[in-house]
């Protein structure tokens, strides 16, 4: 285990309002790690500076073995070293197929000049099945996404983040929407897929969190509160006062 | 069909459908057009019955490069999402690149056979110096400009077809795109664009015969014994099979994982940065692509208008291009080819004093004042109630095709 992801020191300031203060944050590869906190702790937003969505006031966002800085690079050379992302609110493209949203994600070359000669291949087809079948979309590849329900959609930007077989899954509230059932297979998905990489996790439900086994990092008023195993933190008083408002 | 050992349905065999097969719309659209240009020339007065007359062959070619257009302007901002309104400067260069060759080489052909009476033949300085007095005479010039350097070299001439827009797409695309310049401020950006175009053509000193612009492009050098009612007819062959190719080659770019791309990014352009892919490069290339289309079609309709000049590319001309596609429906090439179809030729048949007047009694609708209310009304109608265009009519149709 190294470490992949290295956020250390970060402060981002929205209208004179501090989101994220000094915040410092490090994943392994591969790991499985869960981030909880409070609605407005800066959990969001601290997806949004490592996908380069947010730039930062100060701090380093370290990548990999060559501790490539990410504040440098553009939204989409960030992806293309690795990174996905699933967003809070599920955000596929509604226009088109489950099948073309899975193409759309699929690791294969992405300039435009690759793409306008871009055939699905075998390897390409049998993937989108493999991840169609993951998802339990299976029946569904040539709907439409948008007339999917809300838990599919969620499902289906998780399988177009395993599309793009990512170094670092950032996985933003992946349990809202589905029925206990699809919260396991979630929990279940989420768990093999750090066998292999590095995942993070944002969730407000306890269980879904404790099903994952993993290490928590509590975030509040945009830095790190506590981290440890789901019962440390929980008996963390610090933790217990922030999650009862006091 | 499953898998026997896990009851999971087989993948299927990646579909190698051939290109037609997928798009029906196309073989329908080429089909229908092929009849059109056998109707027109069989009914034309230089080849055929002569129920169409040569300056109605000139309007029918003519459309058929406005439709050229709207195809590309369905393409940026219909699958894109890139509100251009600047690509009917695109359109202007093209036709003035060609009408430089045109001008000059005619200009030429005609001073060589007046000047092949004197006793002494002219020199060829003195040649080009004739040439250069007669179609800059205008604007009080004698001297050839820079930009005439090859005005003579059809060659050349019709790389500046492609190039010029080209270019100039490339450059301000990649300015804008690059800065981030989206939705309203980048179409402020492009009219100032062609605003600034207009502006520059409109100078005599900048060597495209300032307000005078070209004329005289309906004389085909070479051919200038070709009667205008069979030339006609050459241009609206040419303007039929450009229009084919153009209308093929968009129906492809659109179809494949590149239309998915490009939809995506109308749809949602940030999320498809975080799948990894360069918007602003597939922005850049859309956008150069269909400038150069626009400069063909360009290239096309200005021989047969005649005359080329600097409100040609006046900003409203950007505009009513944008209308034409959402008359006909933005997002399916068909639409735009019906768009621009409908709506140009029923503005030549109003304003062209064809439609005649309606006596209210009390008032008298002259369509020359009234066509620009009929128009903005017909916009703000579809707009409100068929946001799919016309061509939204015909979308089940092409489904069904299997
Ligand atoms: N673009 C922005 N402009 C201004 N304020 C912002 C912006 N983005 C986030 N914020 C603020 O920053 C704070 C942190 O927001 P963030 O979305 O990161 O919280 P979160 O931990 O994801 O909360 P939740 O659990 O509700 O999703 C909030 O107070 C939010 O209002
Ligand atoms: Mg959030």
């Amino acid at each position: 285990m190294r470490t992949l992801l290295e956020v250390s020191g970060v402060s981002v300031t929205f209208d004179g309002f501090r989101a994220i203060n000094n915040l410092s944050i490090d994943i392994a590869e591969p790991e499985l790690r869960a981030v909880i906190g409070p609605n407005g702790a800066g959990k969001t937003t601290f997806m949004d500076i490592v996908t380069g969505k947010t730039k930062p006031d100060s701090g380093k966002v370290l990548w990999g073995e060559m501790s490539t800085d990410l504040l440098r690079l553009s939204e989409s050379a960030i992806a293309k070293v690795g990174i996905g992302r699933k967003f809070q609110k599920p955000t596929v493209f509604e226009d088109q197929s489950v099948r073309d949203n899975l193409a759309l994600a699929l690791r294969n070359k992405r300039g435009p000049f690759a793409v306008l000669f871009w055939k699905p291949g075998m390897a390409d087809v049998t993937r989108i099945h493999e991840l169609a079948d993951e998802i339990g979309l299976s029946d569904r590849l040539d709907h439409r996404a948008g007339d999917l329900s809300h838990g599919q959609k969620q499902w289906l930007e998780i399988g177009m983040l395993l599309a793009q077989d990512p170094r670092l899954l950032l996985v933003d509230e992946p349990a809202a929407g589905m029925t206990p059932s699809e919260r396991e297979h979630t929990t279940d998905l989420l768990k093999r897929a750090a066998r292999t990489r590095a995942v993070m996790v944002i969730e407000h439900d306890m269980e879904f969190i404790r099903r994952l086994e993993c290490r928590v990092t509590v975030l509040h008023e945009g830095s790190v509160l506590a981290e440890g195993s789901l019962d440390h933190v929980t008996k963390n008083q610090q933790v217990i006062d922030v999650y009862l408002g006091r | 069909m499953t898998d026997i050992l896990t009851g999971s349905p087989l993948p299927k065999t990646p579909t190698r459908r051939p290109f037609w097969r997928d798009n029906p719309s196309v073989v329908w659209f080429l089909s229908l057009l092929a009849l059109f240009t056998l109707i027109v020339t069989l009914l034309s007065e230089g080849m055929g019955q002569g129920l169409i007359s040569t300056s109605l062959v000139k309007i029918l070619g003519m459309t058929l490069c406005l439709c050229l257009i709207a195809v590309a302007m369905d393409v940026v901002w219909g699958y894109t999402g890139i509100l251009s309104l600047g690509h009917y400067a695109f359109f202007g260069l093209g036709g003035y690149a060609i009408g430089m060759w045109l001008m000059y080489a005619r200009t030429e052909i005609v001073i060589r056979d007046a000047l092949a009476a004197d006793a002494i033949p002219p020199t060829e300085a003195e040649l080009a110096e004739a040439v250069a007095a007669q179609i800059f005479g205008v604007v009080g010039s004698s001297e050839l400009p820079v930009i005439w350097t090859f005005a003579g070299s059809l060659p050349f001439q019709l790389a500046m077809v492609v190039l010029v827009p080209g270019l100039l797409a490339l450059v301000f695309g990649w300015l804008a795109f690059r800065s981030r310049v989206t939705g309203v401020y980048l179409s402020i950006l492009t009219q100032a664009m062609t605003l600034a175009l207009s502006l520059y053509l409109f100078q005599n000193d900048t060597g495209l015969r300032g307000n005078n612009g070209l004329s005289g492009l309906q004389n085909i050098p070479g051919f200038l014994h070709v009667p205008q009612s069979v030339i006609s007819v050459w241009f609206f062959w040419g303007s039929a099979l450009v229009l084919g190719l153009g209308y093929v080659l968009f129906a492809w770019v659109v179809s494949g994982k590149f239309g998915s791309v490009i939809r995506a990014i109308r749809d949602n352009e940030a999320r498809v940065r975080f799948l990894g892919y360069n918007v602003e490069a597939y922005k850049l290339f859309v956008f150069t692509l269909t400038a150069v289309v626009s400069g063909i079609a360009g290239a096309l309709y200005y021989p047969q208008a005649g005359i080329i000049n600097p409100a040609e590319v006046a900003p409203i001309a950007s505009i009513y291009l944008a209308v034409w596609v959402a008359i006909g429906g933005r997002g399916r090439l068909y639409g735009a080819v019906i768009g621009a179809a409908l709506v140009s030729l029923l503005s030549s048949w109003l304003t062209g004093g064809g439609a005649p007047s309606i006596d209210l009694g009390f008032y008298t609708i002259v369509w020359t004042d009234w066509w620009l209310v009929v128009l903005g009304l017909g916009f703000v109608a579809v707009t409100l109630f068929f946001p799919k265009g016309i061509g939204g009519i015909f979308d089940h149709l092409g489904r069904k095709q299997p």
